[in-house]
């Protein structure tokens, strides 16, 4: 269980690949800088999506949580 | 009892949906028992296809231009407004202008993907792009002009409409400038959002060697923040920025605002059970082709199968019977990979894509099928 607050929560359980990460990608395009967005992805493939854009884009992949249908992840915009 | 069925949209899956039930129900539109009306917002149907050739002076706009009138069975009531609330509680339709509120027992959502250039600074400025008619005759005027320099094709954002376009138009690009002796002037780049050059994996796979092949330079990870268009740079969130002296651009995609607002979905797509295509917020309202929010490729081939599903399903409604028919994500798309062959995929939520061999066969099939699209829009094939 994280205590990271986010400022914003995108849902894309259900979503087929490239959805999880182009959701989270349009939810950062929107945010301040420090703002951190949750995306909620029931895509094994968000796994390595999430990580990779995180790093190549310069953002903080804060925590990724994990429960039995669905993984949250946190990313904080730089 | 009249029950009454709206679909607003003209597009592939609204008129194709129509005159499915006009067919479906003849029976009972003679009767009295139904009635239909399709809500478009202008008084043509368009075939948006036509658009990837017109840069190259293979089309014209008009040539994806028709009269909705001509196309729609005349027991469809058509009624030209656009819609701008819906109201799922009262069941009730109201539109911009004096046209009055229109009630519904059945409302299907086919209203499609709205282009949404204001999204990136600088973008009606900086770039062409061949998703409307004013845009692909633009590029077609800026392409012909074009002798040397560096050509950037940058998918802005995803979901948008034929994504198999963006890579159709670089490879069209590519051999279209071979063939006028100017491709070792121009530098090609393709740019995409994520970590591959196709949303779907298979697809990726096939186009990355034939784009490595052709010379065609690649930047994933590139999802554009902002184009300067005097300097001539677009610039991605990612921190690449690179030069252009031609850029055409795929713009961010949206649906219409009244669905957001009707708390359907977000930016303008129908939250929908992917197999029934009913909406999940509300009974009576189903959703197809761009419009619902299901996974499968925003393309005419979707929504074409689309509506013999809610067709279906909407007639069996009506006659009390329990609806049966399902969408399997079924999707057909050609894939041009030149300016004389092309490819062709087909897939479904279980069954991945897997790309013919590209041959000239395919690409005048492709052809063959834009002509006879009309005897589609009516119902016919």
């Amino acid at each position: 269980m994280t205590d990271i607050e986010p400022d914003e929560t995108v849902d894309a359980r259900g979503a087929a690949c490239p959805g999880p990460l182009m959701d989270l990608i349009g939810q950062i395009r929107d945010a301040e800088a420090g703002d951190v967005v949750r995306l909620l992805s029931d895509s094994d493939q968000s796994l390595t999506d999430v990580p990779e854009w995180a790093e190549e884009a310069g953002n903080e992949l804060l925590d990724i949580e994990e429960f039995d249908d669905h993984n949250a992840f946190y990313v904080e915009k730089s | 009892m009249t029950e009454h069925v709206v679909i607003v949209g003209g597009g592939t899956g609204g008129t194709v949906l129509a005159n499915d039930l006009a067919d479906r129900l003849d029976a009972e539109l003679d009767a009295g028992d139904v009635r239909i009306t399709l809500v478009n917002d202008g008084a043509d149907h368009v075939y948006k296809p036509v658009w990837l050739y017109v840069p190259f002076g293979q089309r014209e706009p008009e040539d994806g231009r028709r009269p909705l009138d001509e196309l729609v069975d005349d027991v469809v009531d058509l009624q030209i407004d656009r819609v701008t609330e819906i109201d799922t509680e009262a069941q009730r339709l109201r539109f911009d202008g004096t046209a009055p509120a229109v009630d519904y027992d059945y409302l299907v959502l086919a209203t499609g993907s709205t282009l949404e250039p204001e999204r990136i600074p600088g973008f009606a400025e900086g770039g062409y792009n061949y998703y409307s008619e004013a845009g692909s005759t633009a590029l077609r005027d800026e392409l012909l002009e074009f002798t040397e320099g560096h050509l950037v094709l940058s998918v802005i954002g995803t979901p948008h409409m034929c994504p198999a376009a963006p890579l159709e138009f670089v490879f069209m690009a590519d051999d279209w400038l071979r063939e006028r002796g100017l491709r070792e002037d121009v530098d090609i780049t393709y740019t995409y959002p994520i970590q591959r050059v196709h949303g779907n994996p298979h697809i990726a796979e096939w186009a990355r060697p034939i784009m490595d092949d052709r010379g065609i330079g690649v930047e994933t990870f590139f999802n554009a923040e902002s184009i300067d268009p005097e300097a001539k740079t677009i610039t991605s969130m990612e921190g690449t920025e690179l030069d252009y002296d031609l850029l055409v651009t795929i713009p961010p995609h949206g649906g219409i605002d009244p669905i957001e607002e009707a708390g359907l979905g977000d930016n303008g797509w129908v939250d929908v059970d992917k197999h029934t295509l009913e909406a999940q917020a509300v009974d009576n309202v189903y959703a197809l082709g761009d419009t619902a929010d299901t996974g499968v490729p925003n393309a005419g081939s979707v929504a074409h199968y689309q509506a013999g599903v809610v067709g279906q399903r909407l007639a069996s409604e009506i006659r009390g019977r329990p609806p049966t028919a399902t969408y399997d994500g079924k999707t057909l798309c050609f894939i041009e990979t030149g300016m004389d062959a092309a490819s062709f995929v087909e897939f479904d939520y279980e069954n991945q894509p897997s790309p013919a061999p590209p041959s000239e066969k395919l690409h005048w099939s492709k052809l063959a099928y834009n002509e006879s699209y009309w005897l589609t829009a009516r119902g016919l094939l």
